[in-house]
This record gives C-alpha cells, structure tokens and sequence, in this order.
C-alpha cells in the first residue's frame, strides 16, 4: 500500500521492491519501415544465453497491427479466472471494443504454467472521456486495471504495437506467441536473468505503457526516489521493477512533459556537477535547471536501455557505462544489442558499429517519420536528433 | 528557606596530581572550585557544579573527575531523583523549571531502529576515492515540469525557476541566535558555512553589522520578537526563515534574560540594554494560514524575490497538515524541528513532553506532500537531534532534502550538553554573552573545527551512498527502498514508509 491508498502489490504475487536482474536485450528496426519476421531478432536474442536463465523473455513489435493502427491494442496477461471478466466489465463501460480474442499460443512450446493471454482493439468511449486526452484516458484505466483487479495485468497499451512475454527462454516464448506469424518494422527483444525472484509471467520484460516500450538490463539504485517521484503523476510500479519505471519516465518526461529524447537522456543520466559548472553560462543554467527539476528521475545504478516508441528506437547507458551497449547499422537495417555477437550472428558484415559511452543517446528513427501519424511532441526538426 | 536540593555531581580531585595551580578556579565560571589558603589546598562546592567537564580539560595534571552523586533516595522507578529534586526545587521557587538544549529522555529514537542497504553483485558499489559523488543540493521551490523552446535549432528554457539556495553539502548549521550566542561563535559559524558552501542560519536576534560579508552564506530569521528584522537584513542573506515553532519548545514563544543583553546585544536587537527580549508565543501577525502566506509575500516583496523563503515549525501531531499548507501559502522550504531541537532556553516540562520525533514528522510530511502532489514545490529541512552522517543519510533518504545541525554543531566547538544554557555563563564560551567569557572561544579554532566535522560527515556519507551503489544525492532523497527497520511495529513501519529488515 503506498500512501493514496492503492494498492501497488496486488499483482506482484513476491512482492519484492525491485527486481533485481542481469538480462541481455536486443533491438532491430528498419529505418525504411519495411516490417520483417522474427527470425533475426530471436536468433540474436536467443545467441545471448549467458545473459538469461529461463526465467524471463519477451517481445516488443511495432507495426504489428496494420489494420487496427489507430486503436488502442491491449495485451492484458489474466493470472485466474475472475479477473477476465472484471476487465472485461470495466473495458466495456469506459471503451468501445472492437475485437476481444485470446492471443493464439502453441502449446508443444516449452514453457511453464503460461496463464491466458488476451488481446483488445478498442477505442475510449467519447462520451466519458472528455477533458482528458485519449492517452491519459488510457493510462488511466490501465493503472486502474493493474492496481484494481487482482490478477489482471495491461502487459501492452498502444497502437499498432504489442508485447509479448512470459517465462521461458527467448526461443521458447518466440515459439509460444506463434511469433513467426507476425511482422513488424521494429523488435526489442529481452531475455532475463532474475536473481532473486522465481520467473513469473508479469514481471517478464519489455515493460510497455501506451506508445512507449522498454527493455533494460540493470539495477537502479535510485528506484525508490524513482518509483516515489512517478507516483505523484499516477504512475504507479506495480511490478516492482526498476524497467516499469523507466517506462513510466518516458511517458511522462516525452509525452505530457513534451521534452525531446535528447532533453530526457540528460534527464536520466546527466552529467556530473563539474562538467556542468565548467559550461557556458546558457548550457549551464540549461543543465542546473534539469537536474534541479527532474532530479528524481536521474537513473542512479547500472542501466542499459532500448526504449521504443512508434518510429524510433533509443539505446542508452547509465553515466558511468556500468552496463554494455553496442550499436550497429548496416543499410537500413539498425540494431542495438548487449553483445555484439549477437548483431553479427544475424548481420556479420556491418556498416558501422561503435558502443556508446555512458549517457550518450542513440536514437534511430523511421526515414518516413514525418509521414506517420505520431503523437505530436513538436520536436520533429530538433537539430540533437 | 534551606534548600532540600543535594548536589548531582561530586568533584574527586586527586591530590597526588594537584600542583594548586588554579587553572580550575580560573576556568569554572559557576564558583565551583576555589582555593582554601589556610590549608592550602583547593577544594570544591559540589552544589555548583554543572558537569561542563571545563575543568576537567583544562587540568593540565588530569587530577579531577566529575561523579554522579552516589547518595541516591531509595530506588524507585516512578518517583525517580529528577522528580523528586524538580519538586523540591519547585516548592522552593514556586517557577517553571528552566532547562536548556533538546529533550533528553529515552523516548524513541528511530535512527537507531533504521538500517541502511548496500549493493553488491547484481548492482557494483562505487568508490568515492575513484569516482565523483555528488552531494550538492539546490533548496528551494522547484517546477512540476520544465518547458523548452526551440530558437535557432537552439534548446531553450522557458521556465524561470524560483530562487535556489545551492548547498555544497545538505548539511547547514541550524539557528542559534545572537544572544543566545556570542559573536564569536556566530562568526565561526559563518566562516564555516562559507569556506563549506553551505549555509547557518543567523537565528531571531539579528546579525551583526560584521558579518554581512558573509551573506552568501547565511539565513536570516525572522520570528515572532521581529528582533533585528529591517530591509538591510533581509536583504543581506540569502535566504530567508520564517521561525513559527521550535522542536524544543513548540508552541511557546522565547525569553531572553534582561542579564544577557549586553549593548552589542542590544543594538542589534532593536531594544534598550538589560531589558529582558521576549519573542511572543504566537506571530501576532499570524492567527491563521492566510496570515502566513501574507507574511511570506511581504518578505518575498520586501527581497524583490530574488530569494527563497522557508518556514520552520516544530513537529508536532498534524504537522503534515500545517505543512501541506504552508506549501500552499508559498513557502520555498518547510523547514521542520523534532522533539530533539535544542535551545537556549525552555521551561523542561515543555521540552520533554511537547512535539514528536523528527523521523515520524518528517516520513508523514513527505508521503503527505507526495500524496497531495505537491512535493517538488517545496524543500524540506530536517532538524532536531542529527548526530551523525548516518543520521542524515537516513533523513534524506526518509524525504528530506538536508538537514540543520545544531546541538551537533556546538558540540564539535566545545558543548558538552550540560543544559545550563540559559545561565548564561558557559564556561565554553558559547551560550554566554559575558565579553570576559565570550573570548574563550576562538572563531579560528571553532571554524575549524565545524569544517573539520563536515567534512568528516560528508566522507561518510559518501562512502554510505557509494556503498548502496548511489553517486548522487538525489537518487537518495525519498529513497525509502534503501532503509529497514528493526525492532518497530508495524504502524511504527508503516508511517515511516519502510520495511522491517529481512523482508
């Protein structure tokens, strides 16, 4: 229970603060937009074996709904029985639901005890959603499901996108999702090695809120003043992870804050007093008043990041480097990876590849951005991209 | 009448080790030790003495020790000695019983219940002798969100934030006040919150005309005796501190003996030499929040708002509330006593027994700013009892942005918590204003040893926050996962927002 009076552990059956993995993650794109299947990204991912341990895996794709662009695509994991149809109640009053179906799954795949997985197409009931944006509505019922019904979890919550996840091997939940049947332009990919909780299908990455996706390796030391700061604008961690957190921090800082990636890395991993107090007066006030300001959001501890929103993929290390990140391109094909073996394995002669130092943003974005319908930060000519 | 009261303290003297040498005479300011020259021989009147260890330092043979008088009444857990003796005294006098420095009875103190976590394996400690470890902390009024503008493919901010103190470390020295103090050690003070880029708060007597150089680095009071308080003090500091209550005495205003307003004293006071200074219990110009917020605005006006402006409140039960709305009313920085706040002078019944401890205060405050969602608008100190860095780290990690040092602060230049303050004649020369005694502090050596003391603190804390895998202090502030309880309830838990160890 925190201090409103929701309860946050409802749905973390361990209750645990954090928690506290190793993990490798991996992120392909297509900078052309051209969706492709799953055989590199979990090839590359699956490579990384070292990094993971069975108990965690999973899958994030954009452009994976084409025919539902424009609809809210819920991917809502239901641990008993009750809970489907209490989702279910409260989706009906506040949406229009325009397609409900459990989300094909192969049972010859090894994985254990996977609990139903379920899909929605909906869009908010114009009615009771007024004085609100469409997102915030959203996010809105989403912290109301996960904090409210027991044993219901949002795993994903935006359009034309949706996660996969659950406990296994990278191959495994690849195999269990029927993934080879879906295409998408971007995958981030993520396989976990938790250390101190037994896998559970909720606390499997990526962690998704509305448009944004993240896959993190690492262990914030500064999760509390992050959890606690978040909870203030309704974001409420109920997984207990530190990831949920950096994706909650993306929403806010991006999306209703309106600061631009480059603005938010600095934000997360800012650079130190001394390199601040060295700067020209402008860049100095600029830094001081962010870190003054948003200072409960600096991600303290080691961290590695692929953050995905529609049309852009981000890498990004904690400001000591205390985690690995290699970058790649080669041709219109881009990649972001703990290891860069695994880039090779699936594109052994790259353009260019370099490992970003510690709080240097990577960012790559659809050649055909501007042609996308995506939510409107008013960044789009900013010379830092 | 004869009074029934047996002294507390015996003085030994070893006479082997005595070479008559008088530095004890000289050096007892309460006539404890003099010299039987028909003997010669010095002798002590046990009745006087204050257990100030003065003369115990200063023996240069160490031929004395200070013992508990070991005639006790017949044992008694309820009608203890200090009942017994606080009744006869009264019968005596027929006063309230005057005390000085913060509560001392075994009430809880929960920084001793908390325990702090480290990293290891899955998260690497860091160094601080390799690696930075930023302890810098801005106080003060900070936006709920930052708005930039693009001008020539240049990020600009658009968003003028509100005046900031910048505190090299988040630990600054609580008021005391001219007065209650000398110069002298107001000047130590101030050398060292400069020389420290941090921070003293000057107190409610005002400030000395030389000490003005050192603006930058002080907090001006003002309090309900408005001593002191003119444009060009207000305008010299750096900030500004609205005292409302005070830990060791909430709810009750403040009295400063007629004997220690010597004429520097008084000049910077405002009032006549040798008249008593006494602070109203209540602002009179503050009867309800509204009143508060009006205050605040005349001072913000009265400085242009090119500075920030905290208010202080003793913790008591609904803090929370009171500080919920004094961040309403436009306070930059709450700034909040414990039931450990020291002070000059209290009635003892009032400081023993009024305000709750600083820990419980400050979690519900922060959870209650959290909730309302206004915590980012303002900044908390934390005071009242800090006694180490370990103590800070788990203030600041409970939702305080820093802390004041007080008791702590005297202590490192001489106080040995003997709570006979309001006498007047510390033998220390810090809580006297008697010029004969006042130069027994030296501000050189004081100074020194407060930075001594902050700079140790801030090693330590450095290496707690390099140990929980934490390079800035930020990531500390709220950051209630990294403190366990032991020993406590499970209300005591859950109002201070952490765990029991092990879970």
């Amino acid at each position: 229970m925190n201090g409103m009076g929701v309860n946050v552990s409802l749905n973390n059956p361990y209750s645990n603060d954090k928690v506290i993995e190793a993990c490798a993650i991996f992120g392909m794109m297509d900078l052309s937009g051209r969706r492709f299947g799953f055989r590199d990204p979990v090839k590359a991912i699956s490579n990384m074996r070292e990094r993971s341990n069975g108990l965690g895996a999973g899958f994030a794709i954009y452009g994976l709904y084409p025919e539902h662009k424009d609809d809210y695509a819920l991917h809502i994991m239901y641990l008993n029985r009750n809970a489907r149809e209490k989702t279910e109640k409260l989706l009906e009053q506040n949406f229009d639901v325009l397609k409900a179906e459990e989300i094909p799954t192969d049972p010859k795949a090894y994985v254990q005890s996977p609990p139903p997985i379920w899909r929605y197409f909906v869009q908010p009931k114009k009615s009771i959603a007024k004085n609100i944006s469409q997102d915030d509505y959203v996010l809105e019922n989403v912290m109301k499901i996960n904090t409210g019904i027991r044993g219901a979890l949002v795993i994903s919550s935006g359009k034309n996108m949706g996660v996969f996840k659950g406990v296994g091997f990278p191959e495994d939940i690849a195999e269990y999702f029927c993934l080879d049947e879906y295409e998408g332009y971007m995958w981030i990919c993520h396989g976990r090695f938790p250390t101190n909780t037994p896998g559970w299908w909720g606390g499997s990455q990526p962690f998704n809120i509305l448009d944004w996706t993240v896959a993190h390796n690492g262990e914030l030391s500064s999760y509390g003043a992050n959890r606690r700061y978040l909870e203030m604008y309704g974001y409420y961690s109920t997984m207990y992870t530190d990831s949920e957190v950096m994706v909650y921090a993306l929403d806010l800082l991006v999306r209703r804050h309106k600061l631009p990636l480059e603005v938010v890395a600095k934000i997360f991993a800012p650079p130190f007093w001394f390199e601040i107090d060295a700067m020209e007066p402008k860049e100095r006030n600029f830094y001081m008043a962010l870190r003054q300001c948003y200072g409960s959001l600096l991600m303290n501890g080691p961290f590695a990041i692929i953050a995905a929103r529609t049309g852009e993929m981000i890498g990004l290390a904690d400001r000591l480097k205390l985690r690995p990140l290699t970058v790649a391109i080669k041709g219109d094909l881009f990649y972001i990876s703990s290891e860069e073996s695994a880039i090779r394995l699936v594109a052994p002669h790259l353009d260019k590849v370099w490992k970003p130092r510690g709080g240097e943003l990577v960012v790559g974005r659809l050649k055909t951005l501007k042609l996308l319908e995506i939510p409107q930060s008013g960044w789009e000519d900013e010379k830092l991209y | 009448m004869k009074s029934y009261i047996e002294p507390e303290f015996i003085v030994k003297r070893d006479y082997e080790k005595c070479v008559k040498c008088k530095v004890c005479i000289n050096e007892c300011t309460y006539g404890v030790h003099y010299y039987d020259d028909k003997n010669d021989i010095i002798r002590s009147r046990d009745e006087n003495c204050v257990n100030c260890h003065r003369c115990v330092v200063f023996c240069p043979t160490k031929a004395i020790t200070i013992e508990k008088n070991p005639t006790q009444y017949t044992e008694n857990s309820h009608w203890t000695r200090e009942v017994i003796t606080s009744i006869k005294r009264q019968a005596e006098t027929g006063g309230a019983i005057l005390t000085g420095m913060g509560c001392d009875k075994p009430y809880y103190t929960y920084w001793d219940k908390i325990l702090l976590n480290a990293s290891q394996v899955t998260n690497p400690s860091i160094d601080p002798l390799r690696e930075p470890i930023e302890l810098r902390t801005y106080l003060g009024a900070k936006p709920d969100k930052l708005e930039l503008e693009l001008e020539n493919g240049e990020v600009l901010l658009k968003t003028k934030l509100a005046p900031q103190l910048c505190a090299e470390v988040p630990i600054l020295f609580a008021a005391v006040s001219y007065g209650a103090v000398n110069f002298n050690v107001h000047l130590a003070l101030a050398r060292a919150a400069a020389e420290l880029g941090t921070f003293m708060n000057c107190g409610e007597g005002g400030l000395d005309k030389r000490l003005y150089r050192y603006g930058d680095h002080i907090i001006v009071q003002v309090a309900s005796g408005r001593f002191g308080v003119n444009p060009e003090y207000l305008n010299v500091g750096a900030a500004i501190e609205i005292k409302i209550g005070q830990g060791a005495k909430p709810g009750i205003g403040g009295h400063l003996p007629g004997e220690k307003v010597t004429q520097e004293i008084a000049q910077i006071r405002m009032i006549p030499v040798g008249t008593d200074a006494l602070s109203p219990a209540p602002h009179h110009d503050i009867y309800s929040i509204e009143d508060l917020r009006q205050l605040i605005y005349a001072l913000k006006e009265a400085t242009d708002y090119t500075k920030p402006v905290a208010v202080k409140i003793a913790a008591v039960h609904n803090s929370a509330a009171i500080a919920s709305g004094i961040a309403r009313a436009g306070a930059d920085i709450i700034v909040l006593d414990g039931v450990r706040g020291a002070t000059g002078a209290a009635p003892k019944v009032i400081r023993d027994n009024v305000g709750i401890p600083i820990e419980l205060a400050l979690a519900s405050v922060d959870q209650r700013l959290r909730d309302e969602g206004i915590r980012n608008r303002v900044s908390i100190i934390v005071s009242g009892g800090i006694r180490s860095s370990a103590d800070v780290v788990k203030a600041i990690a409970l939702g305080a942005d820093a802390v004041y040092i007080g008791t702590a602060a005297l202590v490192a230049i001489g106080c040995t918590l003997c709570q006979k303050c309001y006498t007047g004649k510390c033998p220390w020369g810090i809580t006297t204003t008697d010029p004969q005694i006042s130069k027994r502090l030296d501000p050189d050596v004081a100074a020194k040893r407060l930075i001594n003391l902050v700079r140790a603190w801030s090693i330590e804390i450095k290496e707690m926050l390099g140990a929980m895998g934490i390079n800035a202090i930020e990531s500390l502030r709220g950051n209630r996962e990294q403190l366990r309880g032991v020993g406590l309830t499970d209300t005591e838990l859950k109002i201070l927002g952490i765990k029991m160890a092990g879970e």
